[in-house]
């Protein structure tokens, strides 16, 4: 009984905010519908998606290395590795975006690939334009996420029985062919779930980069209602495109993650489309 | 002929712990050998220092007539790089007391993923000798299957399988019967029977007296870290010389 009592209350305040939101003119409901399809409005959406994806493959590629260097028995490379997630999980990443934007071709206005320490110069280039500020936004964001990933990539690995490395080794396999074919593929059911958080957590995040003056899609739309005063409503333009991304990256999460779990459990719930069509077949059969 | 194990005063510590005080024994090829002693005997220890997956102390390890693990220059010995102790690991088969099969690999997988990757034999060869061997030790329907799906007794013969895929000149069996429940120990004592009736040479650490008794050529019983006693099974089981054997077979037996 109580329970019908409390589900009643918050139903009825729910449906009370709605109601009042919906029906508020201030909010502009065809504004939104005005701008949630123009075209600044969808290149911003391109470029936060790229910065996304692009941020979050630097950090997984990133993030595998440092995991397996700080596992690794040399104390050179594991120290390595373990500077490098104290640097970049000890300052914020809109001071890296900042720092990358700025003082990178400050401190080095020439870009060479050649020898260090003096050596000849093989290729050489304006850093202001090898360095784009969409470059600087993907390097800040991403070099921080590969500090991130590193941490979780080393949870994943380390949850892995040690009898798996142990039976590879044992088979004459190599630690590289442990790592690649044993113990990674079975971490990935500790490294995905947290990966999938980080990512759509990336998506957000990227919105940083307007420090730099990147038009990702919350730049974009400050940029159009500083000119045209409608505030709330490019706001709720930004925040339906987030929403809509946010849900795509958590359907995709939940199929990575049941192809990850194969031969871990006898059999695996089926999946919505699946119960639709179950549903669908037993419709069928009368 | 060569011995196809010899080991020479092998010792092997953890810390402080001494837990190997200088083992010598061989086994002929051909030959299967009972390891039996109570826990913490060093006999579980002995068995991984001669695949190397633990590194030895002081002493000399051969299998085959090679050292195990390193090389010898003169006087001196090096450890050999990661690459070499690998190919020296792919000719020693070994069956663990947990399985440790992959469980996110089939049946199947798991027994064609060392010859393919490391031997570099061809996919459809590696397949062919995989339904063979699991047709060996009874499973040839369970090749499409996880090995969650199975029951303990079955994936420790398809571990059994997955190692002799590697054409092993050397078998080591870890306990292999420890961690099945009663009724399951039968299959797999058949095929490690079997298996040394094929003529493969085999150290086996176990409990199994019957097995020991039945199928070794030779029984080693250890405690501390030292062999107590060594002779052949019905010999050593019927009339134990030494206070410390007789003292474990009768609470065992």
């Amino acid at each position: 009984m109580g329970r019908w009592v409390a589900a009643a209350i918050v139903g009825f305040v729910a449906a009370a905010l709605i109601y009042s939101f919906a029906t508020n003119e201030r909010v502009q409901w065809g504004v939104i519908g005005d701008f949630l399809f123009d075209a600044r409005v969808l290149r911003g959406v391109r470029t936060t998606l790229e910065l996304t994806v692009l941020a979050m493959v630097i950090g997984i590629v990133l993030g595998v290395i440092l995991a397996v260097m700080r596992l690794s028995a040399n104390p050179l490379v594991k120290s390595v590795s373990w500077f490098y997630i104290w640097f970049f999980r000890g300052t914020p990443v809109l001071l890296q975006i900042l720092f990358w934007g700025v003082a990178i071709s400050a401190l080095y206005p020439k870009i060479s690939i050649g020898i260090p320490f003096g050596g000849p110069v093989i290729a050489s280039g304006n850093a202001n334009k090898l360095v784009t500020l969409f470059v600087a936004g993907v390097l800040g964001l991403g070099l921080n996420e590969g500090a991130y990933m590193s941490e979780i990539v080393r949870a994943g690995i380390i949850s892995v029985d040690e009898g798996q490395q142990e039976a590879a080794a044992s088979l004459g396999m190599t630690r590289l062919q442990t790592m690649r074919r044993i113990v990674l593929p079975q971490a990935m059911r500790v490294i995905i779930p947290p990966t999938g958080n980080e990512t759509i957590s990336m998506l957000k995040t990227s919105s940083l980069v307007s420090v730099i003056a990147v038009t990702d899609l919350t730049y974009t739309v400050t940029l159009i209602y500083s000119q045209n005063f409608k505030t709330i409503p490019l706001l709720l333009v930004a925040a339906i495109w987030y929403l809509f991304f946010t849900t795509l990256l958590s359907i995709g999460q939940y199929y990575i993650e049941r192809y990850y779990a194969r031969g871990t459990s006898r059999g695996l719930p089926p999946t919505p489309m699946e119960k639709v069509r179950l549903l669908m077949a037993r419709r069928g059969g009368y | 002929m060569e011995p196809m194990l010899k080991a020479e005063g092998v010792h092997k510590s953890f810390g402080r712990l001494e837990v190997l005080k200088g083992i010598t024994l061989t086994v002929q090829p051909g030959e299967v050998m009972c390891m039996l002693g109570p826990s913490g005997s060093g006999k579980s220890t002995f068995l991984r220092c001669i695949n190397h997956l633990e590194k030895i102390n002081a002493g000399r390890l051969y299998v085959d007539g090679t050292l195990v693990g390193y090389r010898q220059e003169g006087d001196k010995i090096y450890e050999l790089r990661e690459s070499e102790v690998a190919r020296e690991r792919a000719q020693i088969g070994m069956v663990f007391q947990r399985f440790n099969l992959f469980p996110h690999m089939n049946v199947l997988h798991n027994v064609i993923e060392a010859p393919t990757r490391v031997k570099g034999v061809r996919r459809e060869a590696a397949v062919q000798q995989a339904s063979e061997l699991l047709d060996r030790v009874g499973l040839a329907d369970k090749i499409a299957a996880y090995p969650a799906q199975l029951s303990g007794g079955q994936q420790q013969r398809v571990a059994i399988a997955r190692a002799l895929a590697m054409e092993p000149k050397l078998m080591l069996f870890d306990e292999p019967t420890s961690a099945l429940d009663p009724e399951l120990v039968g299959d797999v004592l058949d095929a490690m029977r079997q298996l040394a009736s094929d003529g493969m040479t085999m150290v086996v650490v176990t409990h199994e007296i019957g097995f020991a008794r039945e199928v070794g050529d030779c029984l080693v019983f250890m405690d501390e870290g030292v062999v107590v006693e060594t002779g052949h099974p019905r010999e050593v089981l019927a009339n134990p010389k030494e206070e410390r054997t007789k003292a474990f077979l009768s609470k065992v037996l």
